[in-house]
């Protein structure tokens, strides 16, 4: 396969070298710095331009085979005018009258480029899926091999004066292309320097080394940033995590595993670091079946770290979901923006250390009444809206959607989000809640005080009725028989004071009070008796307060007659023992008589 | 004025009374559901156990695709290649609940996942099942019962262990329906109501819906109803009570699809149909005597009695042949396990291998409920003291319900709610007692400084008044007899102080508010009331003990505390994640019927058996193969369209309910319907070993082989730590089987078919099988592989 690219280029830089270049740029030295220790791939070309031709040039071309702009996460230039960094737009461009299966990038330079004068620019690309495992399935004993594949010359639509290759490789080589110049270095391979290669120049080279390290892509993340501001921002990222490399065969033998984990099981990954933002809080990893318990979290003022461990180790080709889930403090990510706007500012890219995110979604979850929401990124993403509906929301949440495919760590950038927002709206939601129970409350005193009978003549309505005016009427009754109780309590404890201090005058004032109001309560009592008797519902009742009230009469008596004897034994001036025998036989009476009475108004009381 | 005053206190204080018992109620439900949330605290919110797995999928599957898909629901993910219909086989109540609670509280935008509704529907029915008990025992014996009966049953061990947050069973809703049907029945026979008669039917609707158990309800009810015929407590209450909880209970029923029929066609119908025609009998009596003049009636009397003993005659002929005619005697296996509690070791291996199954030992009485098993023999007697309708209920409940749970540990659960009712009950009459003599000795005291002075007078009025205190006595019909017999010491003791307590006697403040004056004396009251606080302590204690640690571990997560601090043993989820994300989608996994449920809903892949353990055939297919040796196995598992097989092994950890300990059911349900598994191949000195001593076979068969692949590498003797022995057999090769995975502490395993051999070797290899087969065995045996 080689030789036939090989050869293809070669007809390709053929025809090229015919047709001039649009200018008369000249690389006047190339550095190439191929870092091939993770599975993305980062090429660093250390460029100086120089222009030979007569006229002022504003952009210099890069040029990328198909075969690898296809890969090509990111390219970013870097550009230094001695005090300064700047990093360059890079764009894709179309230009006319060039090879056509070359991918060209423009770079548009700060200031025109006049003759005779170098620019030094550092372009670094990124390239994913570029290690290709080969053998592409291995037991769980074996190393990772890959291979990786490039051109030996810069490719560059401008001639090459001086150019230089260097492959930093993690471990072992297992084979790589020894023509024309190199050497290896521990573990680099050197290749070059040439000399005077004109544009387009293609040789391939090929590494095949052994790479163990973490081949770890995530083929769909999901982040969810969810504004509140009551002062959180709560951020849920879904993974599905795979590995990229060589897939297992034979299956997985945990005793090998545990017994020399370095040794078996060398291109797996078990752990995976996420780097959090300082002060991340409340964070949690699970996925759809519970919480995953394997994990390490540690945090200072700068940064916080997850090192999270998946359920299982991951080989070749396995795949795995989890979810990580943390809460951020407001006022780090949002600040008021110009024109009464707020913008938030977070980073785009995946926490975790050198994942690959093939399809990377990044939702916006903004409260409710927001308003004229803008989106700044410093890379191009396909935007969308939706709405998100979540406590109690009734209009729903504004959600702004970025997509961005193949995205790798160098992506973690800050982006805005631009919004206006009420600090009203934040009260609708807890004076719906007061509104809502308010209601319920007032719809229970409602349904306490309306009538829901649907006919009100029916008998049973009236029954109800008239069962609780009788319950009232003896209600009354009892009160009344409450106050008879007082008033006997009266007049015994006036014999009381009599046998302390002897006022026969006081005690007799006493009885006519009580005999006063003995006759008003019975007054009031002879209406509502009346009634009862009157009243069919209250036929289970009227015989005990019949019987209350004659049993009440004979207490009434007896208490007046002891009360004369007392008195009057008192005006005779008869010693205490005297009275005693005397009253006996009342007191015991009464005694018993008051003792009904009570019994007869509890079981009134009961009804 | 007075009188306005006095009625404002009063009914002032008859709303502070209801205003605090519902504030004690509210607090009793939110006792009920934070008990159970020990599980979520010291683990995490996650699904429990074995069935309650299954659950959770039905209703994932209930809230994605809503209620008609769910009822002709034909899961394949199961009982692979037989299927199941899920719609009609399941007890849909639970499921019906919290589909309904996610979804209105999705309609209100609060966005609570699937899952976390499941896990907290238990504790939410455990509140309504606190309050459910409370309006029972409202009804047997008033609010104070009530109450205490309430609090007791928010914290009962044997009811937490069913219904901690995530044990998603049907349980869960169960005990608060089976409560609160049983309210109803009592509410209605108090109040002879049509309106909570059908209130009742719809309760017991819900029952059915909810768990098989309500065949108990459907048993009880009708007993008790007997029960008040017999001893003469016919009414219309009673009639209205019952008469339309049969008719629109059993429509009701039959209208649940995995009932159906069942509601008029199986025996433990039939006492209630039975009742039912005898209370019409009786209703139908009890009318004629009322417009019949007694010398009349006499002669009706014998008339219908020869008649209605000869249709009687015919009806029960009837009935016996019908019933006979049925293979079960028209008892499910499960019934009839529980009225001959041999029943099921005999005959069904599969109920039996189920440890809920078997009979309970009398330590476990006493983790479950506890104190309870004290105070109970109490409330017995006080609910006898007035013995009326609903206390005969009571009564005839928790008799029963102690009789089924002698019979199986589970339905320790139906005895719960009814020992809790008794001992609410003591607990409230005892406190009754005690606090009302120490309230009246208290009030006699300041009695007594008040009436210091005119102790003369107080001497006059003493002696005389002996007679109330016999009165009352007689008015306080509802002590304990223990009670009474303290209370006869009491009186003794009295009467050395007998002046000042009959000082107090006269006294109408105190007489007045003295209700029932049986007093006891002072210190016993006051140490009585301590015991008891204590008595209730210990018990709160217990309980929360329970349910911190006996009933919070969800079993999916086991943690175990060593010297070095909490290590998380996480390898089922780990297993099933692995399956879950590195298998096909449509591929069988088979393994031991147990982790059936949890294979589908954690790992959404089909399995071969469940914990649904409808097909017996089925069960003992996988454990015929878990019991052969490797290539038998082999072919039986390749025939079911088997990819991956997975065991569940403790040996490394020392997890004790693991395969090997299991094995032996998988011998005897296998052998049950496939001859040629003996058990006694696999026993050695009538035991299940695989030491150095077990036989061939067993060392032979593919669990064990599958249990202990290369395990002996792991320390280089094979220590069994779950079995105490070094293996038997310690170096082997599987050649069928190859192993895919295996969790962290070995706790599952997971081996893949190897594909099959070379067509042509396979054919001849097969074809002599087959003739060594067939030649070996009787013409009659067929059943060795039933998918070939």
């Amino acid at each position: 396969m080689d030789r036939r690219l090989q050869f293809a280029f070669v007809l390709l830089c053929l025809g090229l070298l015919s047709s001039t270049a649009r200018s008369d740029l000249v690389v006047s030295k190339a550095e190439r710095l191929v870092d091939l220790n993770s599975h993305i791939v980062r090429v660093l070309s250390k460029l100086k331009v120089e222009n030979e031709g007569p006229d002022d040039v504003s952009e210099v071309l890069l040029a990328l085979p198909d075969a690898q702009a296809k890969n090509l996460a990111a390219i970013r230039t870097f550009y230094s005018d001695g005090k300064l960094g700047f990093v360059l737009p890079t764009e894709p461009i179309e230009p006319k009258g060039m090879p056509s299966d070359v991918t060209y990038y423009s770079i548009a330079l700060p200031k025109k480029l006049g003759k005779g004068k170098t620019v030094s620019l550092d372009v670094l690309s990124i390239f994913t899926r570029s290690l290709k495992p080969f053998p592409e399935e291995i037991t769980q004993a074996e190393s990772q091999l890959v291979v990786y594949t490039d051109n030996m010359y810069y490719t560059s639509p401008y001639p090459v004066k001086y150019q230089s290759l260097v492959f930093r490789l993690p471990g072992r080589v297992e084979s790589y292309t020894k023509y024309p110049k190199v050497e290896l270095v521990k573990s680099e391979l050197r290749y070059g320097p040439f000399e005077m290669q004109p544009a387009f120049s293609y040789s391939p080279v090929v590494v095949h080394f052994e790479n163990n390290n973490p081949f770890a892509v995530a083929n769909e993340l999901v982040r969810e940033i969810e504004i509140s501001h009551w002062g959180n921002v709560r951020v849920t990222e879904q993974y599905t995590i795979s590995h990229g490399g060589a897939s297992l065969k034979n299956g997985f033998s945990r005793i090998e595993y545990q017994a020399r984990p370095y040794m078996r099981g060398a291109s797996s990954f078990r752990v995976l670091i996420a780097k959090l933002p300082a002060r991340a809080h409340s964070v949690y990893y699970r996925d759809e079946i519970g919480n995953i318990s394997t994990s390490h979290f540690w945090g200072d003022s700068q940064r916080t770290q997850l090192e999270i461990e998946p359920r299982f180790p991951i080989f070749g080709g396995w795949k795995t979901t989890f979810t990580i889930g943390y809460s951020l403090p407001l006022h780090d990510f949002l600040f008021e923006a110009d024109g009464g706007k707020r913008v938030l500012n977070m980073t785009f890219g995946c926490p975790l250390d050198e994942v690959l995110v093939e399809k990377h979604i990044v939702k916006v979850v903004l409260p409710e009444g927001s308003k004229d929401i803008t989106v700044a990124t410093l890379f191009p993403t396909k935007q969308s809206e939706d709405v998100k509906y979540s406590h109690l929301d009734i209009l729903g949440r504004p959600v702004v959607v970025l997509e961005k495919d193949n995205v790798v760590p160098e992506h973690n950038l800050y982006f805005q989000v631009y919004y206006k927002f009420n600090n009203i709206s934040l009260l609708s939601e807890p004076m719906m809640l007061i509104v809502g129970i308010f209601l319920l409350f007032v719809a229970c005193i409602v349904y306490m005080h309306t009538d829901l009978a649907i006919s009100k003549t029916s008998s049973s309505y009236l029954e109800k009725l008239q069962w609780e005016e009788v319950q009232a009427t003896v209600q009354h009754i009892k009160n009344i028989f409450d106050q008879y109780l007082a008033a006997h309590d009266k007049l015994e404890s006036s014999l009381r004071d009599l046998s302390r201090s002897g006022d026969v005058q006081s005690c007799k004032a006493a009885r006519k009070a009580a005999d006063a109001q003995f006759k008003e309560l019975a007054k009031e009592l002879k209406p509502l008796l009346t009634f009862l008797q009157s009243c069919s519902q209250a036929s289970s009742i009227l015989p005990k307060i019949e019987e209350l009230v004659t049993k009440e009469k004979e207490m009434q008596e007896k208490e007046m007659a002891k009360h004369t004897t007392v008195v009057d034994c008192f005006e005779k001036k008869l010693g205490g023992k005297d009275i005693e025998s005397r009253i006996a036989s009342q007191q015991q009476k009464l005694t018993s008589l008051k003792q009904e009475v009570e019994s007869l108004l509890d079981s009134i009381s009961e009804i | 004025m007075a009188t306005s005053k006095v009625e404002g206190s009063s009914s002032l204080r008859h709303a502070f009374g209801g205003v605090l018992s519902v504030f004690i109620l509210l607090l009793i439900g939110v006792v009920a559901f934070s008990i159970r949330l020990f599980s979520v605290i010291k683990y995490e919110s996650v699904i429990h156990e074995f069935d309650p797995y299954f659950n959770y999928r039905v209703t994932q599957f209930l809230s994605k695709n809503g209620i008609y898909d769910f009822w002709n629901w034909f899961d394949d993910r199961t009982w692979y290649p037989l299927g199941r219909v899920i719609g009609g086989t399941v007890y849909p109540g639970l499921t019906l609940t919290a589909g309904t609670m996610w979804k209105l509280a999705n309609s209100l935008n609060i966005p609570l996942s699937v899952e976390t509704v499941c896990v907290f529907t238990a504790p939410i029915f455990s509140a309504f099942a606190a309050w459910a008990t409370y309006l029972l025992t409202k009804e047997v014996k008033g609010t104070g019962a009530g109450i205490t009966a309430a609090a007791i049953l928010a914290m009962v061990p044997s009811y937490i262990s069913r219904s901690v947050a995530g044990s998603y069973d049907n349980e869960a809703v169960a005990i608060f329906a089976l409560i609160f049907t049983f309210y109803l029945y009592i509410k209605t026979l108090n109040t002879g109501s049509l309106f909570y008669a059908t209130l009742n039917s719809l309760a017991y609707f819900y029952m059915v819906c909810s768990w098989g158990g309500y065949t108990f309800i459907i048993n009880l009810i009708p007993m008790h109803v007997l029960l008040c015929i017999v001893t003469g407590r016919y009414s219309s209450r009673l009639y209205i009570a019952y008469a339309p909880l049969v008719v629109l209970g059993t429509l009701l029923a039959a209208l649940v699809p995995v009932v159906g029929f069942n509601a008029v066609m199986t025996s433990e119908h039939f006492g209630s149909f039975l009742v039912f025609i005898i209370i019409h009998v009786v209703a139908l009596v009890y009318y004629i005597k009322g417009i019949l003049t007694p010398r009349l009636f006499k002669v009706a009397t014998t008339l219908v009695l020869t008649v209605g003993i000869a249709v009687c005659a015919v009806v029960v002929a009837i009935l016996v042949a019908l019933v006979a005619s049925s293979p079960t005697k028209g008892w499910s296996g499960r019934s009839l396990s529980l009225l001959d509690p041999t029943y099921a070791s005999k005959y069904i291996p599969i109920i039996a291998s189920v440890s809920e199954h078997q009979p309970p030992t009398w330590p476990s009485y006493f983790m479950d409920i506890n104190v309870l098993a004290f105070l109970v023999p109490a409330g017995i007697v006080a609910c006898f003291l007035p013995l009326s309708d609903a206390s005969s209920f009571a009564v005839l409940y928790l008799v029963t319900s102690v009789y089924f749970s002698g019979v199986m540990v589970r339905l320790m659960l139906v005895l719960a709610p009814a020992a809790c009712i008794m001992s609410g009950i003591a607990l409230s009459e005892a406190f009754g007692v005690l606090t009302r003599s120490m309230k009246f000795h208290i009030t006699k005291y300041f009695e007594c400084s008040h009436t210091e002075a005119p102790a003369k007078l107080g001497e006059s009025t003493s002696t005389e008044s002996s007679a109330p205190l016999e009165n009352m006595t007689k008015s306080d019909t509802t002590e304990k007899p223990e009670v009474a017999r303290k209370e006869k010491v009491a009186r003794r003791k009295q009467k050395k102080e007998k002046e000042l307590t009959e000082n107090a006697h006269v006294k109408p403040v105190s007489a007045k508010k003295e209700k029932r004056p049986l007093v006891l004396p002072l210190e016993a009251s006051i140490v009585s009331v301590f015991l008891l606080i204590v008595l209730g302590g210990l018990y709160v204690l217990h309980c929360v003990w329970a349910a911190a640690e006996a009933y919070s571990a969800p079993s999916i997560v086991l943690t175990s505390h060593s010297h070095d601090g909490l290590h998380v043993f996480d390898d089922f989820r780990e297993a099933y994640a692995w399956l879950r994300h590195n298998t096909e989608v449509d591929d069988k996994v088979a393994s031991w019927w147990d982790y059936g449920y949890q294979t589908t809903a954690m790992a959404n892949r089909t399995v071969i058996v469940d914990n649904n353990t409808w097909n017996n055939t089925h069960i003992a297919t996988v454990g015929t193969a878990m019991s052969s040796p490797e290539k038998a196995a082999w072919e039986i598992f390749n025939s079911l369209d088997v990819k991956y097989v997975l065991v569940v092994f403790g040996g490394l950890v020392g997890y004790p309910s693991d395969d090997i300990n299991k094995f032996l059911w998988m011998v005897r349900i296998g052998g049950g319907v496939f001859p040629h598994i003996k058990e006694a191949d696999y026993l050695k000195d009538g035991q299940y070993r695989v030491d150095a001593q077990a036989t061939h076979t067993m060392l032979n068969c593919l669990m064990y082989k599958l249990s202990y692949y290369r395990f002996v590498e792991t320390d280089g003797k094979g220590f069994d730590r779950v079995r105490r022995y070094e293996i038997g057999k310690k170096h082997f090769k599987l050649t069928h089987f190859e192993e895919v995975f295996t969790t962290h502490h070995w706790m599952v395993r997971i081996y893949k078919l190897k594909p099959q051999k070379n067509r042509i070797r396979g054919k001849s290899r097969k074809s002599k099988l087959g003739s060594k087969s067939t030649s070996s065995k009787s013409g009659g045996m067929t059943h060795k592989n039933p998918w070939n």
